[in-house]
């Protein structure tokens, strides 16, 4: 009799075991699979780009020269645009964005403050070639007419606001891509003040803080969580391709005047890759994806170093 | 039978005999506290004498939270909280002061050890005063050591004011919480069960810290452990279901208490 039964249980036991186990190596599959999509991106863009990096070297990253009908590349006048644009549209998103979230999170009414959440949610889901076309019809002209001849009088002294307002160009394209990230920075940033516990409100509060110095206190507590929603708002900016390309006036120089034509990494690629004449010059555009790959993937584990270090911290607690 | 206020009257007389001149640091009439439209206490009539100990006691729910946070306007953060009569502080109506003076003046210590986990030990006792007006660098120095003198933490940790507070133990870092609310230098500090998260060492600690304090300031501690009331206050005050039943000197409460209620609550028979 209890031979049996043990022999029973036994039989349970190892059936359950290949169960759990078939549905584990199945998890594992899956978990792989991201792993390998990842590595063969790379393997692929490396491996694409050969020729490329043969004949340019490290020079590509450093030239300004490209020229497809003399089969001269480099990436220098992308990266600058690219990293230009999306330094604009931190600077202006970021005031903007902290401001909307301390709102939200600190001051807001709750009626008011379900309905702005949601069109920040809103916001994050208009597809970029709405952006884009909204950028050329309604914000290019706008620049061209009011904003750019007012900071020539205002403030034309400065190189970065001097030259031509033809309306597209990096400014236009900053502004645009500031629109797009601020969604972003601005719902990691609520999120990352709302998990500050009350308990440290309260503490400030009755050592007699004002509102103001309250909500001071709570950003210094929760800087690095900033940090991080802004680095990952930067990586949304350097990668966003189709709202840029229709904005940014796309020729290839690196003029001091922000109201110049520019081009991204993103906007080249998606311009000049269906109509690349030859290997090389399809090559030199694979290891622009190459070089962008690389620094949104930069931005993005730096991003996550610092949410991981704030949430951390918070936990410690 | 005497109602609380009578006996609190009664009380004050007899302190009149002996000390000449009472001096009560808060007074509170007819407050009432309410949230979203439910009284969490009701009616409230006490006076709080300065430099004393005055501590609150009663069972879960019956408003001694409430009350205290009552005193330095902590409900303003609460929505849907309204505080109704009036609270004097040194005679003065609490309306008439300016709400960060309030704060200031009447230093809160919390349940759970909150100090500033992004900021150092210095930092966290200077916040206040930072905040609230700057002094100079030797003047800061000198009131962080005063502070956490006062809290009974200098020895502990004058050699790492630099280290995150977060580093030290809980019962260190309430002590820590403390000197931060003695350095903006107030006149009453409130105590919401400063020890209840805290091992019986680190309570013991703060209790003898409590013991220093009643020399400079008015404490108003509320306390679920019946033993800390008897140990640290020199006066105690039952509340029950959101009412002040009694308020007396702590070694009455708990010997000879009037109504029949605290009796039953001092001596365990329920709470």
């Amino acid at each position: 009799m209890n031979k049996e039964i043990t022999v029973g249980i036994k039989e349970i036991k190892a059936r359950k075991k290949l169960s759990d186990l078939f549905f584990e190596n199945l998890t594992l599959v899956f978990a792989l699979m991201i792993i390998v999509l990842v590595v063969f991106i790379i393997y692929e863009m490396f491996m694409d780009s050969k020729l490329s990096r043969e004949i340019f070297g490290f020079g590509f990253i450093f030239s300004q020269d490209w020229n497809p009908v003399k089969d001269k590349f480099g990436a220098l006048t992308f990266v600058y645009g690219t990293l230009i644009s999306s330094i604009i549209a931190l600077a202006i998103s970021l005031p903007v964005s902290i401001g909307v979230a301390v709102y939200l999170s600190e001051l807001a009414a709750n009626v008011f403050k379900t309905a702005i959440s949601f069109l920040i949610e809103i916001l994050a889901a208009i597809p970029s070639i709405v952006y884009g076309f909204w950028g050329i019809f309604v914000l290019a002209p706008f620049m061209r007419t009011t904003v750019q001849p007012f900071l020539q009088s205002t403030l034309g002294f400065l190189p970065i606001f001097q030259g031509n307002a033809v309306g597209f160009g990096l400014l236009t394209a900053g502004i645009i891509l500031a629109i797009m990230v601020t969604p972003i920075i601005t719902a990691i940033t609520r999120d990352v003040l709302k998990a500050i516990p009350t308990s440290q409100r309260e503490a400030a509060y009755a050592l007699g803080a004002t509102k103001w110095e309250a909500i001071k206190m709570a950003l210094l507590n929760a800087k690095g969580g900033i940090l991080g929603a802004t680095v990952l708002g930067l990586g949304r900016a350097v990668g966003e391709t189709m709202a840029v390309t229709m904005v940014i006036g796309n020729k290839a120089q690196i003029k001091a005047s922000l109201f110049e034509p520019s081009y991204s990494m993103a906007s080249v690629i998606a311009n000049e890759f269906a109509e690349a004449s030859g290997g090389l010059h399809i090559s030199s555009l694979i290891e622009v994806g190459l070089i962008l790959f690389a620094v949104t993937f930069i931005i993005n584990s730096f991003a996550r170093l610092l949410i991981y270090s704030f949430t951390r911290k918070t936990e410690a607690k | 039978m005497e109602t609380a206020e009578e006996i609190t009257k009664e009380a004050a007389v007899i302190e009149t005999v002996s000390e000449e001149k009472v001096k009560y640091t808060v007074e509170t009439e007819g407050l009432t506290v309410s949230f979203k439209g439910r009284e969490a206490i009701n009616d409230i009539n006490i006076k709080i004498r300065a430099n004393t100990v005055t501590s609150i006691i009663g069972p879960s729910g019956c408003g001694k939270s409430t009350f205290l946070r009552s005193l330095n306007f902590m409900h303003d953060l609460t929505p849907g909280a309204k505080v109704k009569g009036t609270i004097k502080i040194h005679n003065k109506n609490i309306d008439e002061y300016d709400m960060t003076e309030v704060r200031r003046r009447v230093g809160m210590v919390f349940q759970k050890p909150n100090p500033f986990p992004t900021m150092n030990i210095y930092d966290n006792v200077v916040a206040g005063i930072i905040m609230n007006k700057g002094k100079k660098r030797n003047e800061l120095n000198e009131i962080v050591e005063q502070s956490l003198e006062l809290a009974g933490l200098w020895e502990e940790v004058k050699d790492r004011l630099k280290v995150s507070a977060m580093a030290l133990s809980g019962g260190q870092q309430q002590r820590l919480c403390i000197a931060r609310t003695l350095a903006v230098n107030p006149e009453i500090i409130l105590f919401d069960e400063p020890t209840s998260a805290l091992d019986p060492i680190s309570t013991s600690k703060i209790e003898e810290t409590l013991f220093h304090l009643k020399n400079k300031y008015t404490i108003v501690i509320v306390t679920h452990n019946m033993q800390q009331a008897a140990r640290v206050s020199d006066y105690t005050a039952y509340f029950f279901l959101g009412k002040l039943i009694e308020y007396a000197r702590t070694r009455t409460i708990f010997t000879s208490p009037r109504e029949k209620l605290t009796e039953d609550y001092v001596t365990g028979r329920f709470g």
